[in-house]
């Protein structure tokens, strides 16, 4: 605020660099060594994973490290695509993924208004009920969410895959935090102007809270795409196996006999791109997804 | 919070309270019917002899009482050994994880985190991805990775180490240091540590650490968890006052000072929030079991998670498995609590109706 610290701090970093100038150097080259080198950890892998997609078994088998595939070649996507169900977990895996997602965005943006902003009796115990089934570890749930479906009669159907999923607690938390960070005089104006409470929300509130939407569509996205636990408890018949649920299927039952690596790590990777489209292209929100929602597992 | 009812029909206030319920009554249906509901079904099954076949509350199903549960810790037999092999299993995947994990995430964000390096959030950005990547999916990458005659035993070739067999190798790892060292000789170990034990399981099997096959899944899991935890730290780092920084750097401070005594007590929030969902998440593995062992080999990648599920699914004794559910979920809420007790602060004056996690308090 005032000059004179100020020009103190300028000169304060200063002092060292006389005696340090080596020291801030090697501190650079370290610390870019070490940038690099967890950079390879993180992403190596997927580079192993996307070059041995394109080898044959007996490349794979001899030179897994090897990032260049000799000779390439797509064997193992022909095969993918022609000898499993994989077009089949596709359809699936879009379907799912698309209904779970607009139920989310519609669904826990709507709850999430309504707890932070319209006042009725018992908005307080709807509150804790969310923060409670947040903490649920969902794990816990397998067995429970199996007995539920099995009891209503739709264990083993496209319902069971989806309907549960609709509404996540953790979505209406998020939209809750938003709106209250909101100002609500826009809103007021509206409602003094005669429109009705759900015609505010859809053309005054949801227009006004496309950052926090869009960090939930592609939560909801990244999280109903990867889905696996429900899937596993939810349906049975290999007709309605999303991608997860059908390339554990290819890895760890009868199928999975033999090697195969070129045809599994196809699989996977087929399964990683969306994901990874979406991620470049939407990162930031990824990022503040992290930092508001804290993880999801 | 209790707004009295509107006195005219129809009043705004009338419209906003039926509107209220309205737009809360899907995701309240949704989550009663399928996560509240379901809980006190499985509480009744755990307590009954339901074998899978019809409906658990017709008329025929059998109350069993507490006999699930004494079965996983009194009774002496298959269900209390595997139970008993299964929580060994995850209390040392939770000593390793849980530490590794932390302090990974927290040493990338600290260098992240560095204002003379450039191009950092390249590296955020790498470091996080594989947090978003299908759990599945990057278990095949790791089987690929971690196979016999995979990238990691090539690379570990390369510099003249042979590799085990990953995934085929049951041996724990305390044993194994324990034999290094000449403590014991793991081929016959002393009969005071085979003799008896705990829960019927003896010493020496207690004393096995994480299996090789294990180990695997740990360095999976930090691997894909880091990068989470990393943005937690840096959004804490980020609301570190450049004032403090430079108040200490003035004060003379070197880099290990400030980072012991201005960054990290800062810190303190996120790490704890860190910690929480460490402990939390790593009680909770199952995809990794499910797609990369099914608790192979020799039962020492069983977990809770994956034996509920195997117990009800596989060997269709529903009780016994939703009994492994509820102690795994008190298991979880006794975590979350003695960590909450451990790292509280005397000095902070905590809201005293904030018992649940702290979601969302780092932002």
């Amino acid at each position: 605020m005032v000059a004179a610290p100020r020009e103190h701090l300028v000169t304060a970093p200063g002092r060292p660099a006389r005696r340090g100038g080596l020291r801030t150097l090697v501190g650079t080259f370290l610390g870019y060594a070490v940038l690099v080198f967890f950079a390879l950890v993180f992403l190596y892998p997927f580079v192993i994973q996307t070059a041995n997609s394109f080898k044959t078994e007996a490349d794979a088998a001899a030179h897994p490290l090897s990032p260049v595939p000799d000779p390439f070649t797509t064997a193992a996507f022909t095969k993918i695509f022609d000898s499993t169900a994989f077009p089949l977990w596709i359809g699936n895996s879009i379907l799912v993924t698309l209904l779970i997602t607009v139920g989310r965005v519609f669904l826990d943006s709507l709850a999430g208004y309504a707890l932070a902003r319209l006042s009725f009796r018992g908005r307080g115990a709807v509150t804790v009920m969310i923060v409670a089934v947040m903490a649920v570890p969902g794990v816990v749930l397998l067995i429970p969410k199996f007995l539920v479906l099995n009891q209503l009669g739709i264990y083993n159907t496209y319902t069971a895959l989806v309907l549960p999923l609709l509404v996540d607690a953790a979505g209406v938390f998020i939209m809750r935090q938003f709106f209250l960070s909101v100002p609500p005089s826009l809103e007021e104006a509206a409602r003094m102007d005669g429109a009705g409470v759900f015609r505010t929300y859809w053309s005054i509130i949801l227009p006004m809270a496309r950052p926090a939407l869009i960090t939930l569509t592609i939560l909801s996205f990244q999280a109903s795409w990867n889905e696996f636990p429900h899937t596993v408890v939810a349906v049975q018949s290999p007709q309605l196996f999303t991608l997860p649920r059908g390339i554990a299927n290819l890895v760890s039952g009868s199928l999975g006999a033999g090697t195969q690596y070129p045809l599994k790590l196809g699989a996977a990777l087929l399964a990683t791109i969306p994901v990874a489209i979406i991620f470049v292209v939407f990162q930031r929100y990824f990022v503040r997804g992290a930092a508001e929602g804290g993880s999801k597992e | 919070m209790a707004e009295p009812a509107a006195r005219r029909r129809g009043g705004i206030r009338g419209n906003e309270a039926t509107a209220g319920w309205l737009f809360v009554a899907p995701a309240v249906l949704i989550l009663g019917l399928f996560l509240v509901l379901p809980i006190g079904m499985a509480l009744w099954v755990s307590v009954s002899g339901w074998n899978g076949q019809g409906s658990p509350f017709a008329p025929g199903v059998p109350f069993v009482g507490a006999q699930n549960y004494a079965d996983l810790f009194l009774a002496d037999g298959l269900t209390r050994e595997n139970f008993m092999i299964s929580i060994r299993n995850n209390l040392y995947y939770v000593a390793v994880a849980v530490p590794a994990q932390t302090l990974l995430a927290l040493a990338l964000a600290l260098v992240v985190n560095q204002r003379f390096l450039k191009g950092t959030s390249f590296f955020r950005t790498a470091f996080y991805f594989p947090s978003v990547t299908s759990s599945v999916a990057i278990s095949v990458v790791f089987l690929f990775l971690f196979a016999n005659s995979g990238a990691v035993n090539a690379l570990l070739a390369m510099i003249g180490i042979s590799g085990p067999a990953w995934f085929a190798d049951p041996r724990g790892l305390l044993h194994l240091a324990l034999g290094g060292l000449g403590l014991v000789d793991v081929a016959d170990p002393p009969a005071a540590l085979t003799g008896g034990g705990p829960f019927g399981l003896s010493w020496w099997e207690w004393l096995a650490g994480p299996s090789v096959a294990m180990s695997t899944i740990i360095m999976l899991v930090v691997w894909t968890t880091s990068g989470t935890f990393m943005l937690i730290f840096l959004a804490a780092l980020q609301d570190v006052p450049v004032q403090v920084e430079e108040a200490s750097l003035i004060d003379g401070a070197n880099a290990w000072q400030r980072l012991r005594h201005v960054t990290l007590p800062m810190l303190k929030p996120a790490l704890f929030l860190v910690v929480t969902l460490g402990l939390i998440g790593t009680w909770q593995v199952f995809d990794q079991v499910y797609v990369m062992s099914q608790g192979k080999p020799a039962n020492t990648t069983l977990t809770p998670a994956y034996l509920s599920y195997r117990t009800a699914f596989t060997d269709f004794e529903y009780g016994v498995g939703a009994a492994i559910s509820f102690v795994l979920f008190l298991i979880i809420v006794v975590m979350t609590l003695l960590q909450r007790w451990i790292m509280r602060d005397r000095d902070e004056v905590r809201p005293r109706r904030r018992w649940w996690p702290r979601r969302g308090s780092t932002s």
